[in-house]
């Protein structure tokens, strides 16, 4: 079992308040991913719940039991570090059997668990390794070895693959939401990265400025984002925003609209602009388009085009896909 | 991109390295070797370095004239006790400013270096007559104490350096894996704080066994420990070079010795954080 309830957290350093009345309901086995811009607190959110900081206000519930007065090492949690804090002076088997010889299993049982979860993560060769001789791909496997073999409640990642590099990243992405279905333990995942957040996770809490923007599914977050912030953040490259007199609806503030959304027109229809900058991709093209007074725009086609820097061009949105936000930033539905 | 290392290069470094090698070991060398001649080639000009006659007639004067274990047990209790007292007080208090520290922790760490800004001679009045006063002129428990104090700031700056240098993460891993403080400091802290401590021990004795300022303004014979009897050698009479070189060969073997044998962890600790 791993339910975890936020109820009203509160975090403040001093008079700077880092999070300001988190409520999230995180339901068994499932992945969520924190995610939103550095200094937003997704890290210390991250680390109430491990209980590595103490809470200013509020409760936080692990299967129904506040436990803001529980030391980390009674919560039943696991967590995997972006440094992956491994014990540099002990082996591999060392480093994931050391959470259960301080639960004080027999010796027997460690090894077995400790040897099972070494297959899984494809460490067996390495058992009696210390970490100083492991690649970056190796440690973090045993940091992920070390977190698994507890069997806790829930996993904690405070971006885990920030620093492996751009290959590894992908594959050790997909190993761990595999293992994580495999073992249908609930998992809390932090990063700053929105393409391990979209591609990771069961529901993503987007936060900015100490505060939970949206709670939802990576394809709500991306089909129906609940504000300016979201909208703008989820989603590569950036929704486009426009605002003034060319929205022309009554109570709208901004309209939103996404790259692929934007269609090239005929000349009169739609928005004109001119092409400053045109990265083509291969399967895709990026049209960087200098609208006036719209201000840039950025188009996304599929294929190849023949268009270039200096081309003037019409852009038209699709109607069925515009989002519209009042003047306080909030969607406004239909 | 990385230099191209000519052949030339290496044999050139390599000349320089042993060089600078030999200026430094020279002293130490000329020492030995003039603790082996007799007092009149000890003066001799041109200095002779190897073809004079050797004799051992010095170690047996100086063994008689004054004893040398009595002052070699001085120096051990006296460096090892102000080293022991020193780790004592300074592990907690660089372990407390390493991991808990207050906005005045920096002010506190400089504050302690300070007192090593004033040359010691500007305190002697005052510790001499302190130590008259307590009747510790000349004991070990007094050496003991003003060598523990003098070296205390250093012993805290090192094992604080050290200690900053543990990753914050790791400790936190412990404590997830369900370690208690204590198991925490056994299992994670102290393995690897060992080097750490074990360099700042030895550098912490050399110091305490090297010291002579202190040593030899307070004590003459009883706690004299070998920077005394090393002195002793040098009198109003006259210079005695090659007994004063026997006295200093056999002053410092006993820590060019350990040395040896814990350079390893000497160099780490003097090195220490300048590396990753």
């Amino acid at each position: 079992m791993g339910q975890i309830t936020l109820q009203g957290v509160r975090k403040s350093f001093g008079p700077v308040n880092i999070i300001k009345d988190a409520n999230l309901d995180i339901e068994d086995g499932s992945f969520v991913v924190f995610v939103g811009p550095s200094g937003c607190g997704k890290t210390t959110l991250l680390r109430l719940i491990a209980g590595l900081e103490d809470v200013t206000g509020g409760q936080i519930l692990i299967d129904g039991k506040n436990v803001v007065d529980v030391p980390p090492a009674k919560r039943g949690l696991s967590m995997v570090f972006q440094s992956y804090a491994l014990y540099p002076h002990m082996s591999v088997r060392g480093n994931i059997a050391f959470g259960l010889k301080m639960a004080g299993l027999p010796r027997p049982d460690i090894d077995r668990k400790v040897e099972a979860a070494a297959a899984t993560l494809n460490l067996t060769p390495y058992l009696e390794r210390k970490p100083r001789d492991l690649s970056g791909g190796q440690r973090q496997r045993v940091a992920i070895g070390r977190a698994i073999v507890r069997e806790p409640k829930a996993f904690l990642f405070d971006e885990p693959l920030s620093n492996l590099d751009a290959a590894l990243r992908v594959q050790m992405r997909l190993e761990v939401t595999k293992l994580q279905k495999q073992l249908a333990t609930t998992a809390i995942y932090v990063t700053h990265d929105q393409v391990e957040a979209m591609t990771m996770a069961d529901k993503i809490v987007v936060l900015n400025a100490g505060q939970i923007e949206q709670y939802g599914s990576p394809l709500e977050l991306y089909e129906r984002p609940a504000n300016l912030f979201v909208a703008g953040f989820i989603g590569s490259p950036k929704m486009n925003f426009v605002s003034g007199e060319a929205v022309g609806e009554p109570g709208v503030a901004t309209l939103g609209v996404r790259p692929e959304h934007l269609r090239i027109g005929k000349e009169g229809e739609g928005w004109p602009g001119t092409v400053s900058v045109a990265e083509h991709l291969g399967s895709d093209t990026f049209l960087y388009v200098d609208a006036g007074k719209l201000g840039l725009l950025t188009a996304r086609c599929i294929g190849e085009f023949n268009l270039k820097a200096g081309d003037r061009i019409w852009l038209s949105p699709d109607p069925t896909r515009l989002h519209r936000f009042d003047k306080d930033g909030a969607v406004i539905r239909t | 991109m990385a230099r191209k290392v000519t052949a030339r290069r290496v044999w050139v470094s390599t000349a320089a390295a042993w060089l600078f090698g030999f200026l430094i070991f020279l002293p130490i060398l000329w020492m030995v070797l003039t603790s082996f001649k007799t007092e009149l080639d000890a003066f001799s000009m041109p200095p002779k370095f190897l073809l004079f006659h050797w004799t051992t007639e010095n170690y047996t004067t100086v063994q008689e004239r004054s004893d040398y274990l009595h002052h070699a047990l001085n120096s051990i209790l006296i460096a090892g006790g102000s080293t022991l007292i020193a780790m004592i007080i300074a592990v907690p208090a660089a372990w407390s400013m390493a991991f808990a520290p207050t906005k005045r922790t920096k002010d506190l760490l400089l504050w302690m270096l300070s007192t090593k800004m004033m040359p010691s001679v500007g305190v002697l009045v005052p510790i001499y007559l302190i130590f008259r006063d307590f009747g510790l002129l000349d004991t070990r428990a007094g050496l003991v104490m003003i060598l523990c104090l003098g070296n205390l700031p250093i012993v805290i700056w090192m094992l604080f350096t050290y200690f900053k240098e543990i990753p914050k993460d790791i400790l936190e891993a412990a404590r997830m894996d369900g370690a208690t403080i204590g198991r925490e400091l056994v299992y994670v802290l102290t393995p690897m704080a060992v080097p750490g401590l074990a360099s700042t021990l030895l550098l912490n004795f050399i110091l305490a066994w090297n010291e002579a300022f202190w040593t030899l303004n307070l004590s003459t014979l009883e706690a004299a420990p070998l920077t005394t009897f090393i002195a002793s050698y040098s009198s109003p009479e006259g210079l005695f070079w090659a007994k004063l070189s026997a006295a200093s060969t056999l002053a410092i073997a006993p820590i060019i010795i350990l040395g040896w044998f814990t350079q390893r962890q000497l160099v780490r600790g003097l090195t220490f954080g300048a590396v990753k």
